[in-house]
């Protein structure tokens, strides 16, 4: 046990850098997008009243404190351009997390049960679009999706329809980057725990009559539990606060919440608006983050 | 009788074949066609370089894309320092003060939508009256990618044997030599795979450099973002064909350095 105090007092000090990184430019930010959230709306550079100087001690705290506004919360709850597209968020990252586990399960079950040398080739062959630009990918879509694009001439040619049909700038043209862009997300978690699920048992299901269909349903998809609630948050999370696929894709009716962010903050240059968005939006994700953050602890604790 | 459960059925076959279509047929379409000499986009007029040429010569974009290499390559080399080090003091440190949080801290960004990461920061250089251009981007993408190399470095160090620190250590070894002689050349693979995606992932980003850059140095993703607003154009297809080449080339060097690791006898991570 001796060698372990040793080992630990250096490596504790390996953490002293990067800790103090994510403080001052993952934390403290945090604590301005706060501190701006609460403050007037000014036009004026920086566009926004400061509320605190800490050089004037607690007087001004105090004073400050007093100062605070809610008037950019209020704001965002009496407008229903905030209300419709915090429920658009919402109602899209739902559907697109459904759509998501209806293509990526059968694709991870798939890739489960291959051959065990293959398996590493297909991990790649999913891990690769990952790594490719994520904006490239939604561009490739525009591509494929617009007027006299691919999509529409193999329609035609084959006489499926008669005229172009509208793709991009649609609800469905949004839906498909979204599902494209998240795909490896949904696969990787779900085949990490299908891999791994012990044969034997399909096996004893079998010996006791079950029927294949019935084992998938009776055993498989109830021991995946975990990887399909891990799929799930993974890809729900993020699509929350999406901004570019909606931006590209989606038509110009409704938005979801990043874009109000965005547009609040470039377009109106509202900067206190933009940052009570931005803590209403936070707010949204604090119940799957936790979520998420206790299965993954479940499924360390299984490791272990 | 039994042996049937495990084997691959139709089903699995198609699920798999369509999968990896729509995966990879739009980039391929999008090769394809930056190839093309025609100058609308969908029309095919032959084979021809035409596009890259036009993109040699686009000084914008290649200031753009000068940024975006450099902003990557800075960014990716201090998250792999910042990175590696976290990974070190979660996996062979003891607990510490603040340990929940700081691996909270570096999860987080991992899932947290770029708006707010991206909104958070340029709040905190406006606080500190910094000015906005390559510095401040290159520090955004460095607290983003930190995390991506910290999960990485961190899987390989948790798999790897102790014993082999403990033997260095009972040969006469400080704990930090043992470190950089033992332990470090078996997580380099994974360290230069962390890099990677560092370089990658600030490389692909559009949100978050949109909201720390200033006026007059636009990485190459805002560029070809803005240019994708106005509508498709063959020379975007031609610069989305070299980005891609490019990353694929990364990939091929960061699967051979994960062989390479997994080869030394230890699984290797994932990414």
């Amino acid at each position: 046990m001796s060698t372990r105090r040793i080992f630990a007092q250096p490596a504790r000090y390996a953490a002293i850098a990067p800790y103090l990184w994510m403080v001052l430019f993952f934390l403290v930010p945090f604590v301005f997008v706060l501190k701006i959230s609460l403050s007037q709306t000014a036009i004026a550079q920086p566009p926004y009243v400061p509320v605190f100087d800490l050089s004037e001690g607690w007087s001004a705290i105090k004073a400050a404190f007093a100062q605070l506004s809610f008037d950019n919360f209020r704001l965002l709850i009496s407008d229903s351009l905030y209300i419709s597209s915090y429920l658009r968020s919402v109602v899209v990252a739902v559907t697109s997390t459904l759509i998501l586990l209806l293509i990526g399960y059968p694709i991870a079950y798939g890739m489960a049960r291959l051959p065990q040398r293959w398996q590493p080739i297909a991990m790649m062959l999913v891990i690769v679009p990952f790594w490719t630009s994520f904006l490239i990918r939604i561009y490739a879509w525009i591509n494929i999706l617009q007027h006299d694009g691919l999509l529409n001439k193999v329609l035609l040619a084959l006489h499926l329809v008669s005229s172009p049909v509208v793709w991009l700038s649609t609800d469905t043209a949004m839906y498909l980057g979204i599902v494209y862009s998240y795909l490896p997300f949904m696969i990787l978690p779900l085949y990490a725990t299908l891999s791994k699920m012990d044969s034997s048992l399909l096996e004893a299901a079998a010996d006791l009559g079950s029927s294949p269909r019935q084992a998938f349903w009776l055993v498989t998809f109830p021991l995946s539990l975990p990887g399909v609630g891990a799929g799930a948050l993974l890809c729900f999370i993020p699509i929350i606060g999406e901004f570019v696929i909606p931006d590209l894709l989606a038509g110009s009716g409704s938005m979801m919440i990043g874009q109000t962010l965005w547009l609040e903050f470039f377009t109106n240059k509202d900067w206190p608006v933009a940052a009570a968005a931005a803590v209403a939006l936070l707010a949204l994700l604090v119940p799957p983050l936790l979520l998420y953050d206790r299965l993954q602890r479940r499924r360390l604790g299984d490791a272990k | 009788m039994a042996r049937h459960v495990n084997r691959l059925s139709p089903f699995n076959i198609t699920a798999l074949a369509l999968g990896v279509a729509f995966l990879y047929l739009p980039i391929v379409i999008l090769v394809i066609y930056s190839f093309n000499a025609s100058r609308l986009v969908t029309v095919w007029g032959g084979w021809s370089l035409r596009w890259y040429q036009e993109f040699f010569n686009d000084r914008a974009m290649l200031d753009a894309a000068w940024m975006s290499l450099r902003v990557g390559a800075v960014s990716a080399t201090i998250a792999t320092l910042l990175g590696t080090l976290a990974a070190v003091g979660l996996v062979r440190g003891e607990r510490f003060r603040g340990r929940t949080l700081f691996s909270g801290m570096l999860y987080a960004p991992l899932v947290m939508p770029e708006v707010i990461t991206g909104l958070s920061l340029l709040l905190l250089f406006v606080a500190l009256n910094a000015e906005r251009g390559f510095w401040t981007v290159t520090i955004a993408h460095t607290t983003l990618t930190m995390c991506f190399v910290t999960v990485v470095v961190q899987s390989r160090l948790a798999s790897l044997d102790r014993s082999l620190e403990e033997a260095a250590m009972d040969l006469g070894c400080d704990p930090v030599q043992a470190f950089v002689r033992v332990t470090l050349p078996l997580i380099l693979p994974a360290i230069a795979a962390g890099w990677m995606l560092a370089f990658t992932l600030s490389l692909d980003d559009v949100v978050i450099a949109s909201f720390t850059t200033g006026p007059g140095s636009a990485t190459l993703p805002i560029r070809i973002y803005s240019e994708v607003r106005l509508g498709v154009k063959p020379e975007i297809n031609a610069i989305c064909t070299i980005v891609i080449a490019l990353i694929a080339v990364l990939i091929v060097i960061a699967s051979l350095a994960s062989k390479l690791s997994s080869a030394r006898g230890e699984s290797a991570a994932p990414l």
